[in-house]
């Protein structure tokens, strides 16, 4: 086994917190778009 | 120093990016934007509402972020702030910086597709002002920062009315000035007891440089006529009885918490219990305000 490096180890933790939260958001608006998109049509029909 | 250096190299965490939104602060400004927007006489589809205060949400979060940004330097002076994300090292300050203009643009977009572009026009100027006006400009020049530098936090309730109704009108100007008129006791009391941390940052804050007694008298000034802002919709007939009994009850506890601040003679933080009283009490006073003012509404339908 190689020797771990606690610093890269921490640097790819993060990463990966921040990718999941970031995608987490994405998803998030790409509803409240949807929802935006129809709550706007409704009032103009 | 190995510590903040160590730290740079490390990608922020994301809680640290939360962190620079000021959550807590952010709270108040939420509450008043709804506020705002639900006592507009317009009804307001619940996802564009949602949407709106979502915005006005962001925008403040992008407003801390620049000043937390720009202010990075004195921030790591002042043991109240010392340990945020950029002063303690776990943030780079182009991170601060990329974050908080990202935000402030994504929120006024946002706002102006959702609701209308005079609300996000609104917001976009309240994240401008607060930044560019009171951060960049008048902080560290003049004791007046917090007083012309309140209107940036005064915004919301009128952001909140524009994103209902497209429009601005007397209500939700009359809340602005009452945030505006309610800012300067409510950091005078905090900066009372802070003042030596504004002091050693060499932030020019009026107890830095009017000394105690002079702020004290200004807390009380500047009380009285956010009493009147507050109580006035009553009388010109924009809110009904329930809002202006509120309003004048809780008005008369801030004077008296006020004339305990001007009594206090102590000019050392451990004597200023009339101030964190106050400032304390200035907090729950706005949220106690503008629910009084959305449950008038509510009843008089």
């Amino acid at each position: 086994m190689s020797p771990r490096d606690p610093h890269a180890e921490e640097v790819r933790r993060r990463q990966r917190s921040r990718a999941v939260v970031m995608a987490l958001l994405l998803g998030a608006f790409v509803v409240l778009l949807y929802l935006i998109t129809i709550a706007r049509v409704g009032s103009q029909g | 120093m190995t510590t903040t250096t160590t730290a740079h190299r490390l990608p922020a965490d994301w809680r640290d990016f939360l962190a620079l939104t000021k959550p807590r602060v952010m709270t108040l400004v939420v509450f008043t934007g709804l506020a705002g927007l639900l006592v507009a006489p317009v009804a307001i589809h619940p996802v564009l509402g949602f949407t709106a205060i979502l915005c006005i949400a962001l925008g403040a979060g992008a407003a801390a972020a620049l000043n937390q940004w720009y202010e990075a330097d004195i921030d790591a002076l002042m043991r109240r702030t010392r340990g945020r994300p950029i002063p303690a090292g776990r943030m780079a300050p182009e991170a601060a910086l990329q974050f908080g203009v990202g935000l402030g643009v994504f929120s006024v977009l946002l706002m102006g597709l959702a609701t209308n572009w005079f609300a996000a026009g609104v917001l976009g100027a309240s994240i401008l002002f607060y930044v560019l006006v009171y951060t960049v400009w008048l902080k560290r020049r003049t004791p007046q920062n917090i007083v012309i530098g309140g209107a940036a936090g005064a915004f919301p309730p009128l952001i909140g009315w524009a994103a209902a109704t497209g429009s601005a009108d007397t209500l939700p100007l009359l809340l602005f000035a009452l945030i505006f008129l309610w800012t300067p006791p409510h950091f005078w009391a905090l900066s009372l007891f802070v003042r030596s941390d504004y002091a050693k940052a060499g932030v020019p804050m009026l107890p830095v440089v009017a000394g105690a007694r002079a702020t004290r008298v200004q807390i009380l000034l500047y009380a009285l006529a956010m009493a009147a802002a507050a109580v006035a919709p009553w009388p010109l007939g924009l809110a009904g009885p329930y809002y202006g009994v509120a309003a004048a009850a809780l008005s008369l506890v801030f004077l008296l918490l006020c004339g305990q601040v001007l009594a206090n003679r102590a000019t050392e933080p451990e004597g200023m219990r009339p101030e964190r009283r106050l400032f304390a009490f200035s907090i729950l006073y706005l949220f106690a305000l503008f629910g009084a003012l959305v449950a008038d509404k509510a009843l008089a339908w």
